[in-house]
């Protein structure tokens, strides 16, 4: 941007919703009452974006690309019922799991930071990573509060052994050494949905569930819901809405009995991805 | 005036004392820069490998994106600020002890920026694009993001690497015609090329005052604005214990604080090399001293005002971290900066400690330590317990960090060797200067002499132009 464009739009630049006349907001819901913790939406992402299985060492060192991630926390117990729990050999009641990704914040603290622009907002919501822009300072990994990015510590797909290479996905750039990454909302198959939407004579419109994201694909237990926010009658947004869950908002007090949520939303960083609360009767 | 020891060294001898240090240092300065030599070579080779495999090798990983080469460009950065200090600022109060010794901590504070400046380069993960932080006009008109601290930081840095040049160079001008006058073979042309044609005329001594008063006005705001822009690479953050607002304050004393005890450090070790004894005496030192006492107070308030703002808040992430710290993984480290860097300094309060060199030296290493360690504490721990749990891991520093960071010290003390060698590293016109002024409050015939020498200057002058 020239500076002179600059300063003949800069009331438009410095307005409130900057894309708010734009037709689409990607969002994602995870229902942790159904998910599992089975790992197949990690695999799926391995597979759908050109992620390195980086092997165990690598793994122990923290050097994984895993873009989705099951978080497994144990939960200590409470309530009448884990009283037998205490005193035996697993004194946890059992695991939680919360699949965690790139959450898409709309006021995303990786941008303002990076030094050279090479993760930005775009207009359909996406916080995008310009793999070729990137100069591997780290500072957007620092500021991430999920830690959701992922640097290429090593060149991991260097030296892919022949015929391995010919499963990579041609719709997704690999990535070498020094460059940040993290998880895009499978932003090829949204490109590639635009395109064929438009093939058919519609811009600014893409039907709810022509498709789907890796990780949602692959949930056996269709945890993960994605979709646009911004369409009225999509699932997603319908999910959103009767959990009162919204974008740009932010309230303490909900009703007793929704369970969406919004990870680390007290830091004000907008996250696109609702979570809706495991239920558990401690009391039975 | 009476507590200097030096008022009746002869001006011609100034002069030879300081040239000696040109000619003959004693054979430790070739041992330990031989020794420094290694060092960067070592450095040379861990960051040829690291450059060739990833930045992995470096051991830092998710979530501890940055580690020491951080740590160390803020602790490099801190210690280039009080060379500043100490030349502007008591160049401006008029402070005459400055005189022996400011030069080689505008030298210090030069060299500390260079090696400062290396950090963020070897840090970035594709080093061969570092260039693209900088806002050069290009065929795509792609900007860097003027947001990021990052790019504050690569603008501060230049803007006070350049500056400080600028300040030491032009501080030398006349000390370099010096030099000139007495040199033979190459260092006659280097001379005769930096002295750019001083004469020490009036004429040239007027605009030489003028230029150099108002270099010292730029730096001294430029020097706190440096520091606080490397603190805003934390501030402006959302880490908890990065987020904090009293950061830039914080690191600008810390950065005096560090400074002024590498002075310290070079006080000692240059009137010992160099043989400086006469120029550089204890009261001196005592000075210097008390300096770094005040600003090690200031620099302890500071950070015991972060703890209880921290403590008072009440946040949930910022409280986790503050109590990781004291009682975590990390906590030798905060206890050795608090023992090293809280409470050390109160050993100045004690003449007998200020006036004895060899206590100061070995009190001036604790203090760096000290300080070395507090910007450990800053940049680590935080990242070990962050926002998200189950990211938390504890790592430290590998083999090819710590060469790195050991090849850095390597670096300026060769750097700074080097410049010795070949510059006075005392200035002489201004102790000159000041041995003139201490003969005017002293004796009155003196005086007379000199308003001869001032008057044949003036026709001197007369005659040339």
């Amino acid at each position: 941007m020239t500076l002179k464009r600059m300063l003949e739009n800069w009331s438009d630049l410095r307005k409130q919703d900057y894309y708010e006349d734009e037709p689409y907001m990607w969002g994602m819901s995870i229902d942790l009452n159904k998910c599992i913790g089975c790992g197949s939406c990690v695999t799926a992402c391995y597979a759908e974006n050109n992620l390195p299985a980086v092997g165990k060492e690598h793994y122990s060192t923290g050097h994984a690309m895993h873009w989705m991630r099951i978080e497994r926390y144990w939960e200590e117990p409470e309530g009448e019922a884990d009283i037998d729990i205490k005193d035996s050999d697993y004194p946890e009641r059992g695991a939680h799991y919360t699949p965690m990704m790139c959450q898409q914040c709309n006021h995303a603290p990786c941008e303002p930071v990076c030094p050279v622009a090479a993760t930005y907002h775009t207009p359909d919501g996406l916080n995008a990573q310009v793999y070729n822009r990137c100069v591997g300072s780290r500072y957007c990994g620092n500021n991430c509060p999920y830690k959701v990015r992922y640097f290429n510590f090593f060149d991991f797909l260097k030296d892919v052994p022949h015929p391995l290479e010919m499963q990579l996905n041609p719709d997704v750039s690999v990535r070498t050494k020094g460059v940040m990454e993290k998880c895009t909302f499978c932003v090829q198959r949204i490109r590639s949905a635009k395109d064929a939407a438009e093939d058919e004579g519609h811009r600014d419109y893409i039907e709810d569930g022509s498709f789907k994201t890796a990780c949602q694909q692959t949930c056996p237990t269709e945890a993960i819901v994605f979709g646009n926010l911004k369409d009225e009658e999509s699932q997603v947004k319908k999910l959103w809405a009767s959990h009162e869950v919204e974008l740009n908002h932010f309230e303490q007090d909900k009703s007793e009995d929704v369970r969406g949520y919004r990870v680390l939303e007290e830091l004000n960083v907008e996250p696109c991805v609702m979570y809706l609360d495991r239920v558990r009767d401690t009391e039975a | 005036m009476s507590d200097y020891s030096m008022k009746d060294i002869e001006w011609a001898k100034i002069n030879r004392d300081v040239l000696a240090s040109l000619e003959s240092p004693r054979k430790e300065f070739w041992m330990v820069l031989s020794v420094c030599v290694l060092l960067v070579l070592c450095g040379a080779a861990a960051e040829a490998y690291q450059y060739n495999e990833g930045l992995g090798v470096a051991l830092m990983n998710r979530p501890h994106f940055w580690q020491l080469y951080i740590s160390n460009f803020v602790f490099w950065i801190g210690m280039s600020h009080s060379g500043t200090l100490l030349s502007a600022i008591l160049l401006l109060t008029q402070a005459d002890w400055r005189k022996p010794i400011y030069r080689f901590a505008e030298a210090m504070t030069l060299f500390s920026i260079l090696t400062a400046a290396i950090f963020p380069v070897i840090h970035l993960g594709r080093v061969w694009n570092m260039y693209w932080v900088l806002p050069y006009p290009n065929e795509r008109t792609i900007w860097p993001n003027f947001r990021s601290p990052l790019l504050w930081d690569a603008a501060a840095i230049t803007t006070y690497a350049t500056s400080s040049v600028l300040f030491l160079y032009i501080g030398m001008i006349p000390d370099l015609a010096i030099c000139r006058d007495n040199a033979t073979g190459w260092r006659k042309k280097l001379y005769t090329a930096l002295s750019i044609g001083w004469m020490g005329r009036a004429s040239e001594w007027m605009a030489f005052r003028k230029t150099y008063v108002l270099l010292a006005c730029f730096l001294v705001p430029l020097a706190v604005s440096v520091h606080s822009i490397v603190a805003s690479d934390f501030a402006m953050s959302i880490m908890p214990d990065w987020h904090i607002t009293s950061f830039p304050p914080y690191f600008v004393a810390g950065a005096l604080y560090s400074g002024c005890a590498a002075i310290i450090t070079l006080f000692v070790l240059l009137r010992y090399v160099f043989k400086f004894e006469e120029y550089m005496t204890t009261e001196i030192m005592d000075k210097t001293a008390k300096l770094t006492f005040a600003i090690a107070m200031v620099w302890n308030y500071l950070n015991l005002g972060e703890y209880a703002s921290i403590w008072y808040s009440n946040d949930m992430f910022e409280k986790e971290v503050l109590l990781e710290k004291f009682f975590g993984p990390y906590h030798w480290v905060v206890w050795g900066m608090l023992i090293c860097a809280l409470i050390a300094p109160f050993a100045m309060a004690f003449k007998k400690v200020r006036h004895n060199m060899w206590a100061m030296f070995w009190l001036s290493l604790v203090l760096q330590l000290g300080m070395w360690l507090e910007r450990f504490q800053i940049v680590s721990p935080p990242l070990a317990s962050n926002h998200e749990p189950w990211t938390w891991a504890v790592v430290w520093p590998g083999t090819v960090q710590l060469t790195i960071t050991a090849a850095s010290f390597g670096w300026f003390t060769m750097l700074f060797l080097i410049f010795c060698k070949v510059f006075p590293s005392v200035s002489m016109y201004e102790v000159k200067e000041m041995v003139f002024h201490r003969r005017k409050a002293s004796s009155r015939t003196d005086m007379e002499d000199l308003s001869k020498v001032k008057d044949e200057m003036i026709k001197t002058e007369e005659g040339l132009s």
